[in-house]
């Protein structure tokens, strides 16, 4: 064999085994595009400013407490905005005194002291903010990643996306609308005492004092899905929280047949505290808050030493069990937004996909016959090139992890036609050459070598392009960047390497060549 | 041997200036369809707003899904029929209530009007404004930056010249392909937008392949007494059958997309339908004419500042 046939044979031989292995099985090896599989696409906005703002409520309760323990009265503390107390002590004699117990609240810097009016705001630092706020978005991801563990997904993504978006893929999920509650709901378990000395009717009318709040209970009527709202008058501050929890079960509510609740077990330090308040407050109300919603209020009989409780609220298992999963992965730090939300169902992806494949059929086979009609022998070997291009591109993405979509598919049905464009180019070049009057192999040599540097060109331009599109985050545009991609890079190495061998292999043999089929 | 053309000697180069006139009136009708319709229409990805698609057991009518959406009053939604006579899609404008909620109302909606029979909910899209606003404006940036590479690119293997006019080229074809998406009434969406990008690096593509050979004639010999134009002229229609075939086969693949690729790709598969033609027309009657007319007028001024030394 004439020139370095060998060596050349033996890396496309390796090229296409290789793709091949890589590629098999192509069920498990190649990775669906949640278009294509179904599945849930989330993108939650982290409110990272409410965590700030809880931050800075606990920070002000404490200072309060510091300060009435240390015997320096205040005429007001509150919060103003998220990351400011404003503090008017009720006599600026206790200034100074007042100062010390600062000292402890590094946190925060302060502004517009007026020491003679006794009067201050504290201002949390910008540093401290943006720890917070980042903070804020881990421990939501984390939580989040805990939750959906515990649910059971199949490889899901969880992700962050720039400075407070997390983005969570879910393939196959069969109902959407359970697993969002389950992943955005922020799940924050309170105990607050009821505050029984002011009338519900009064509370409603806004007359209520400034440390308590109406919280309603939700009963959904199974039968006619209506909704009934009960307003609780409910204290403000809340003594324990789901933080405090070491243990979330399902049982079998026994109350009310056919309902499900979660049993609860606190950790040494919330059997402590829940001992403590239900020691306190014998024969008052105790709310079991979620979320801002009461799920039931009972009456404290007695001290209740085990660090045990249950929240009922006519659950079904599922709702029960997605319960105890969000009670036992953690509360989120900030509530959470959906900022876009795509869901597919299985079905319609099974269709996608049959639509993708019978494109790239189609293109492929009217970009066949085209090329074998009009180029004979030598559209005969493009078209071996192009299946070898298309087995790469598959192979490719099988071996990188890359995902395909449908506007992947379409990426590559384009493919499929901007690739032959690499042999129209050889082939129209070896044709003029001939018609200079070259002999057959000095016009395939002289072909091959001129068209060189258009193809590079031209695979370089659209190849940036596919670059771009790449760099988008989205993923239906990324998809399509993605085949665009790799079916170029695959094009340039089967047009370059692989027509060129066999064009060699059939013109470059001992016997003298007459005529290309061209 | 099939040959589209034997030995090609249009005088392409010579009819620019019909060509120019051709491209403005495309240009304008497309600016004007644009303009008159107030800007694309944009689709859910940029708007915003909640999108579902959903699959009847029957074939209800658009009024019949209407009136039975009327109850739970979402705001002005609007509602397709989608592929064949049993799927449909409903989209609503962003609307204050939570996303879930959204989808929550519709399917109760239809499920408590009999008339409509069973259905399936096969897709729930919903985009928030922020990240319609982000989508927006990562767009705009999407395209110009194809843009700039295309113009280093070809400024860098080239020459300035060309950069420039394969520029004006890309963006003649992206507004008549714009043009035509509002002409057809299409919406702009994200795939809308990838084979934009597409357009983009594939109307270079031709240009490049002309400059190529228009740089390697030169490098040769050129025979004495060829101007600048027959030579712009020469390299076009050696390229011919090639522009003609590259731009046949991706038609073909772009037709295909366009027909037998679903609903989902139909407003993708159109651009690039259209794309690739105008693509394949602005290589030789944007890009080459602008290059041929650039070059004639710096020869001109440069003729006429000699003149105007020697009379000195």
């Amino acid at each position: 064999m004439p020139r370095n046939l060998w060596p050349r044979s033996i890396v496309v031989l390796v090229v296409f085994l290789g793709s091949v292995w890589y590629l098999y099985p192509p069920k498990t090896t190649i990775n669906l595009g949640l278009d294509l599989q179904g599945g849930i696409h989330l993108v939650l906005g982290v409110e990272a400013d409410k965590h700030v703002a809880s931050q800075t409520d606990r920070a002000a309760e404490d200072l309060k407490a510091q300060l009435e323990r240390k015997g320096i009265a205040i005429k007001r503390i509150a919060r103003e905005g998220n990351a400011t107390i404003a503090v008017e002590l009720a006599s600026p004699q206790t200034w100074n005194d007042f100062l010390t117990v600062l000292g402890e609240f590094q946190r925060f810097e302060r502004r517009d002291e007026d020491p003679v009016a006794g009067r201050v705001k504290l201002v949390m630092s910008e540093k401290e903010v943006a720890r917070l706020h980042d903070d804020a978005v881990r421990q939501a991801l984390e939580t989040i990643r805990n939750r959906v563990d515990q649910f059971g997904v199949a490889e899901p993504t969880i992700t962050r996306q720039g400075a407070d978006r997390i983005l969570i893929q879910l393939p196959g999920v069969q109902d959407p609308a359970r697993a969002k509650a389950l992943i955005g709901r922020t799940a924050l378990l309170e105990f607050k005492l009821l505050d029984e000395r002011t009338p519900v009717e009064e509370a409603l009318k806004g007359n209520l004092p400034e440390t308590s709040d109406v919280l309603y209970q939700r009963r959904v009527d199974k039968e006619t899905k209506t909704e009934r709202k009960i307003p609780f008058v409910v204290q403000k501050r809340s003594l324990l929280t789901g933080a405090e929890l070491t243990r979330a079960e399902v049982q079998a509510d026994p109350n009310s047949p056919g309902n499900w609740q979660v049993a609860i077990e606190f950790t040494a330090t919330g059997t402590r505290i829940f001992g403590e308040v239900t020691e306190q407050n014998v024969g008052k109300h105790l709310a079991i808050v979620l979320d801002g919603n009461v799920y039931s209020a009972p009456r404290i009989n007695e001290r209740i030493p085990g660090g045990r409780a249950v929240i009922t609220g006519q659950f079904t298992v599922d709702e029960a069990r997605d319960l105890a999963i969000v009670l036992r992965a953690g509360a989120l730090p900030a509530p959470v937004t959906i900022l876009e939300e795509r869901t597919v169902g299985p079905s319609l992806g099974a269709d996608s996909i049959r639509q993708g494949l019978i494109a790239i059929t189609a293109s492929a086979a009217v970009v066949f016959v085209f090329m074998l009609f009009y180029y004979r022998l030598s559209g005969l070997i493009a078209d071996v090139a192009l299946g070898l291009n298309l087995l790469i591109l598959f192979a490719a993405m099988a071996a990188f992890g890359a995902t395909l979509t449908l506007p992947g598919l379409a990426g590559i049905a384009l493919t499929v036609g901007m690739a032959v464009d690499t042999n129209i180019l050889i082939f129209e070049r070896i044709r003029e050459e001939l018609r200079l009057g070259k002999t057959p192999r000095a016009a395939i040599e002289a072909g091959f070598r001129r068209a060189l540097r258009t193809i590079i060109d031209t695979h370089l331009t659209v190849m940036g392009t596919a670059l771009i599109l790449l760099s988008f985050g989205t993923s239906s545009v990324k998809g399509f960047g993605v085949s665009l991609f790799i079916g170029l890079l695959g094009s340039l190495f089967t047009a370059y390497f692989f027509t060129r061998l066999l064009f060699d292999l059939v013109y470059m043999g001992r016997r003298k060549v007459e005529t290309i089929s061209i | 041997m099939i040959e589209l053309f034997k030995n090609p000697s249009y005088d392409f180069i010579g009819k620019r200036k019909w060509a120019y006139y051709v491209s403005i009136v495309f240009t304008l009708i497309s600016l004007g369809s644009l303009v008159a319709r107030g800007g694309l229409r944009y689709d859910l990805d940029f708007t915003g707003g909640t999108l579902m698609q959903v699959r009847f057991d029957g074939t209800p009518s658009v009024a019949q899904i209407r009136s039975s959406l009327a109850t739970i009053q979402l705001g002005e939604s609007v509602i397709q029929q989608y592929g064949d006579a049993h799927e449909f899609v409903i989209r609503l404008p962003l609307v204050a209530i939570a996303s879930d909620e959204v989808a929550r109302r519709v399917q109760g909606a239809l499920g408590s009007d009999a008339a409509l029979g069973r259905f399936e909910i096969r897709r729930v899209e919903f985009v928030g404004p922020q990240v319609g606003r982000d989508l927006q404006l990562q767009a705009v940036y999407l395209v110009l930056a194809g843009l700039v590479w295309i113009a280093v690119y070809i400024g860098f293997r080239f020459d300035l010249r060309g950069g420039v006019a394969a520029v004006i080229a890309v963006c003649h074809d992206v507004i008549v392909c714009l043009g035509a998406l509002s002409l057809t009434n299409r919406e702009f969406s994200l795939p809308v937008l990838a084979a934009l990008l597409t357009i983009i690096g594939y109307s270079v593509n031709d240009t490049i392949v002309a400059y190529d050979r228009l740089r390697e004639n030169r490098g040769k010999f050129v025979p004495k007494g060829r101007t600048f134009a027959q030579q712009m002229n020469d390299a076009v229609n050696q390229t011919l059958s090639r522009t003609i075939l590259t731009s046949l086969t991706t038609f073909f693949s772009a037709a295909v997309l366009l027909f037998f690729g679903g609903k989902t790709l139909e407003d993708f598969a159109f651009v690039l339908f259209v794309g690739v033609i105008t693509g394949t027309y602005s290589t030789t009657y944007v890009a080459a004419a602008i290059v041929v007319d650039w070059a004639q007028y710096v020869e001109g001024h440069l003729r006429r500042g000699r003149k105007a030394i020697a009379k000195a």
